[in-house]
């Protein structure tokens, strides 16, 4: 039995190892092209899901906190009916920024399992620190994820209020300021600001 | 029987100043059991431009858009512009100086968290017509009214 095991394994590995020797060059190269098409279409797809909203809030962490919070604001909804959910503003669109974004977000499955912020309470006290580290990826990436929509070159300040237009075309057309800047917890809930400057 | 007669003293006395006081409320002429249609919301004013005041101690309106502008324990989106440090860059009307009082009449280094939650008398406004009719006459008219009876 053992043998008869072990004689087919080293088969096996005799046609994985060589596989040109055994198998023809035409099956290897079409083969490999549809394995690579089935598991790129895969790897891409399942990635794709994880940047859903359904995805997002299958959790409760996400579901009872953030979730809840962001259904209060104009970015859920609004007269147009378009709707910012959770990947456009914290996943970046690009494709190589993603992934790094990605692998960075893997620590988030640590969280998940260890019960990082699965009560109010916890998630509360680890509030100003989340928050933190998207205020810093915003700050650093130029607010890329708030101007994936909101382009500056298509302002149009007379349709902005007084107050606005003058801010946009002086801090913000420098490059003195950013999104982020000026416009924190307009999605969520803001954390203790106690040393946040402009909110102290 | 005293009881009963109190009772339907009581009763007879209460509908009678209903009756009498036919109090104006925001339902109008609607009858109770009917549901009245809602007025259309209408936007708030966001122009900017101050409106005077009444008398000298009315809170002021707020002539722009408070929309989503949370106010708690961990911030207020108001003195994010309004408040004594912020306003040079936001050119905005520093709060007033009052609200750095507390209820002794002792003046603080920052807002006093009783005045804290502004939209407790400020508001921002619409462009509708008074719901209900009132007769509130201004300090100025008053000021005039008593200068002409002198």
């Amino acid at each position: 039995m053992l043998t008869r095991l072990k004689a087919m394994l080293r088969r096996w590995w005799r046609v994985f190892s060589k596989p040109s020797v055994h198998l023809s060059l035409g099956f290897l190269t079409l083969g490999g092209f549809l394995a690579g098409v089935i598991f790129w279409g895969g790897f891409n797809t399942a990635m794709e899901y994880a940047n859903t909203e359904e995805f997002c809030i299958g959790c409760h962490e996400m579901r009872e906190n953030v979730y809840v919070e962001l259904q209060e604001t104009v970015h859920f909804s609004n007269p147009s009916g378009v709707r910012a959910t959770c990947s456009d503003c914290h996943v970046p669109h690009e494709w190589s920024y993603k992934i790094a974004r990605k692998m960075q977000a893997s620590k988030e499955v640590w969280g998940k399992v260890f019960g990082t912020i699965d009560t109010p309470e916890k998630f509360e006290a680890k509030r100003r620190e989340l928050a933190e580290h998207e205020w810093a990826r915003l700050k650093a990436n130029d607010s890329l994820e708030c101007r994936n929509c909101h382009d500056f070159s298509s302002m149009d300040f007379t349709r902005q209020s007084e107050r606005a237009a003058l801010q946009h075309s002086t801090a913000l057309a420098s490059g003195d300021k950013t999104c982020i800047d000026c416009h924190k917890g307009i999605a969520h809930h803001l954390p203790d600001m106690s040393g946040v400057p402009g909110w102290d | 029987m005293k009881k009963l007669i109190m009772l339907i003293g009581f009763i007879t006395l209460m509908t009678a100043s209903f009756a009498e006081n036919q109090i104006a409320t925001l339902r109008g002429e609607t009858v109770l059991t009917d549901e009245p249609v809602a007025p259309l919301m209408m936007p708030e004013v966001n122009d900017d431009r101050r409106l005077s005041r009444d008398y000298p101690m009315a809170a002021p309106t707020i002539p722009h858009k408070t929309d989503g502008y949370r106010i708690d324990l961990n911030s207020n989106k108001c003195l994010f512009c309004h408040n004594r440090q912020q306003v040079s860059a936001s050119q905005a009307p520093m709060i007033s100086v009052t609200h750095f009082m507390n209820s002794d009449g002792n003046f603080l280094a920052d807002v006093s968290p009783n005045r804290y939650f502004c939209n407790q008398c400020h508001v921002s406004q619409q462009a509708v017509d008074v719901l209900i009719e009132n007769e509130f006459i201004s300090m100025d008219e008053l000021l005039k009214r008593a200068h002409e009876s002198h």
